[in-house]
């Protein structure tokens, strides 16, 4: 162990304030957060704003109630529409961000004005960007009008306020397609384990597989989390708002694909080139595999951002427009407008296990690669 | 910190396409232009029209007589706020950058056991979703007497900017060689004095990256002004999102007060966009 000399003790001083500050807003505040969703301080909503008020302690019964309860439906919608949210922003990022790296990669003159341009609505708040689109959504505003400058009929598509949803399943199958996308992913786990030679690994998923599977045949069907059928799907509602979001942020891909473009070493490139291969073998066999970290990358930074995302949704679809609205918003308006600060609570944290599903893995990741570099 | 590296001349000549490929080339960037810049066309022909000629039909069209007056309204209604912003973007980001400066040169100069570790840790808080500590965040500001002040705003800012600040700093301070501290330790000088003399003084490039992203990150963020503030201390991006929220509200003045809230990280984005671009990439965590 290197001496703690007087100068490493500085540089833990100095950090001192910063780690207590993080401890505290960070890792406490987590904590409280947890324990507030697990009592049912704002339930009664008498008691929510009282200067002493009496809480109890519920266990997991604001969770029960968000998931299965017939007065959050709401919320149930809204972590549908945060699923496909982040699938489509997040194709809709990386397909106009490689694209644009792509054509910015062959040197255009003017490159700096163009990269200016695709980068611009990064610098926006969500906020003026969804006032922005907002407007341009309206009925019969901007883009539905846009065919007459065409000599075209007005579109009457109801961006934002469209009550239409296509891929619809009912709530009370949720265990069971759970079920069946946690086996079908074992059983790819055991297949490519059995393929690698790995027996315990593969034994340990066929076996979870099997249990999961034979779960859903047989005990799955009749587990009912409500008393009615509940249908949810994707809405429409949310199309505009995908469409604002990738507006705003392809742009950072861009940026991270460009930089990684640029990364490569030409030589590369041109020996691919003496090799005979043509332009798009280059890409296929090349490029694209060395910019697949970057993918990586930015599905994890953009799948974190579309998770929390909340004031875009704010500014276009308003608080009230339950087709449009996603869990981050919920939150606010459960424990800031209605008092309700458990649900509330309740609602951060199954965001935060959300996001940590996605970002704990990631980092843990960067800083094994970065301690083996050093 | 990923840098966008200049290819060489030769590499750019290799790389330029002939003929109809550059014809292509410039076809797709005029296309992608035009589709990022027509909600701008849009909000300032909306912002520039009288209220009873901003008609649905005719959103498109380019105002006959332009009117401003729309600007000096919304600044009547969100002017308050732009100095709000103003007061709270610049005070946060003055003491994040500090901050982050300390701790990336303790961090990367004087390493100790455990410090990833303890950087990881510190890094997690960039990425939760506030909503998981919003609540307990609001009781801590309002018992510390804060709520409704743009101090405890300021306060929640700073806390929650430690890790990037901290990354993007640790990074810059990645590469300055480890020689130039060793070379100043046998001359004798010790932890204040290095940073004091040698790491400050290099360290521009850095606090103009921190300084941009905070700035643009504070003045944009919109879940803790709405919760930590009242009316009064409220920053623009609240401010905005009544303005537009409301029903009866004609369009040309939300438009104008996005023009006027979009206005400075737009300009501090125009004139130094190299260095924003940098800060973007370091949120990538980067080692």
């Amino acid at each position: 162990m290197k001496s703690l000399s007087k100068d490493r003790l500085w540089a833990i001083a100095v950090l001192t304030p910063s780690i207590i500050l993080i401890g505290i807003f960070v890792y406490y505040f987590i904590g409280r957060t947890i324990y507030v969703s697990l009592t049912d301080w704002g339930n009664d909503p008498a008691q929510a704003l009282a200067l002493n008020p009496i809480i109890r302690w519920v266990g997991l019964q604001n969770y029960t109630e968000l998931f299965t309860g017939f007065l959050q439906g709401r919320f149930r919608q809204e972590l549908v529409n945060t699923l496909f949210f982040t699938v489509f922003f997040i194709v809709g990022c990386l397909g106009v961000g490689l694209g644009l790296a792509l054509i910015l990669d062959r040197n255009p003159k003017g490159e700096g004005l163009w990269r200016t341009i695709f980068l611009f609505p990064m610098s926006l708040s969500f906020i003026v960007t969804g006032t922005i689109w907002r407007w341009m959504l309206q009925p019969q505003g901007g883009v539905n009008q846009a065919p007459t400058l065409l000599g075209g009929q007005p579109s009457s598509f109801a961006w934002l306020s469209s009550n239409d949803s296509v891929l619809k399943f009912d709530w009370n199958n949720l265990p069971l397609i759970t079920a069946a996308v946690v086996g079908a992913v074992l059983i790819v786990v055991a297949v490519r384990a059995a393929r690698e030679g790995q027996r315990t690994r593969t034994l340990v998923a066929a076996a979870c597989a099997a249990l999961l599977i034979l779960w859903a045949v047989f005990i799955g069907p009749r587990v009912r989390l409500l008393a009615a059928p509940e249908l949810h799907g994707f809405n429409f509602a949310m199309i505009g708002i995908i469409i604002a979001a990738v507006w705003q942020m392809s742009g950072y891909t861009m940026a991270l694909y460009l930089a990684g473009l640029r990364g490569i070493p030409e030589e590369l490139r041109e020996a691919a080139k003496v090799d005979g291969a043509q332009d798009a073998q280059m890409y296929r066999f090349v490029i694209f595999p060395l910019l697949s970290p970057i993918t990586l990358s930015a599905m994890i930074i953009l799948g974190h951002i579309s998770l929390k995302i909340f004031d875009l949704v704010y500014a276009m679809a308003g608080p009230d427009n339950i087709a449009a609205s996603v869990p981050a918003l919920n939150m606010y308006l459960t424990s800031f407008r209605q008092n309700q600060f458990a649900l509330g609570a309740a609602i951060g944290t199954i965001l935060l296990i959300l996001v940590a599903f996605v970002i704990v893995p990631y980092l843990a990741n960067q800083f094994k690669t970065e301690e083996g570099h050093s | 910190m990923t840098a966008v590296p200049q290819s060489t001349v030769s590499a750019a000549q290799a790389r330029r396409a002939g003929g109809i490929g550059r014809a292509v080339t410039y076809l797709l960037l005029v296309v992608a232009a035009f589709f990022f810049l027509i909600p701008i066309y849009l909000v300032f022909a909306t912002a520039l029209k009288t209220p009873d000629s901003i008609v649905l039909a005719t959103a498109w069209h380019w105002p006959a007589q332009l009117n401003w007056a729309s600007f000096s309204e919304a600044w009547d209604k969100v002017g308050g706020n732009m100095l709000n912003s103003l007061f709270l973007a610049v005070t946060a980001t003055i003491l994040s950058a500090l901050l982050g400066s300390l701790n990336g040169y303790a961090l990367s100069k004087w390493r100790f056991r455990g410090a990833n570790t303890l950087f990881a840790l510190m890094l997690f808080g960039m990425f939760i979703p506030y909503q998981a500590v919003l609540i307990p965040l609001f009781q801590f500001i309002k018992a510390l007497g804060l709520y409704g002040s743009i101090w405890g705003l300021i306060l929640a800012h700073v806390v929650y900017g430690i890790p990037i600040t901290t990354l993007i700093f640790r990074n810059f301070y990645a590469d300055v060689p480890d020689a130039l501290v060793e070379a100043a330790t046998i001359d004798g000088a010790g932890f204040w004095e290095i940073y004091a003399r040698v790491i400050f003084p290099i360290s521009i490039p850095g606090f103009v990256v921190v300084i941009i992203w905070q700035f643009t990150q504070v003045w944009n963020e919109f879940l803790f002004a709405a919760t930590l503030t009242n009316t009064g201390s409220q920053p623009v991006t609240y401010a905005l999102s009544q303005l537009a929220g409301g029903q009866a509200v004609s369009w040309n003045l939300p438009m104008a007060g996005a023009i006027l809230a979009a206005l400075p990280t737009l300009l501090v984005y125009i004139v130094l966009g190299r260095y924003f671009v940098r800060g973007l990439l370091a949120g990538s965590v980067k080692g």
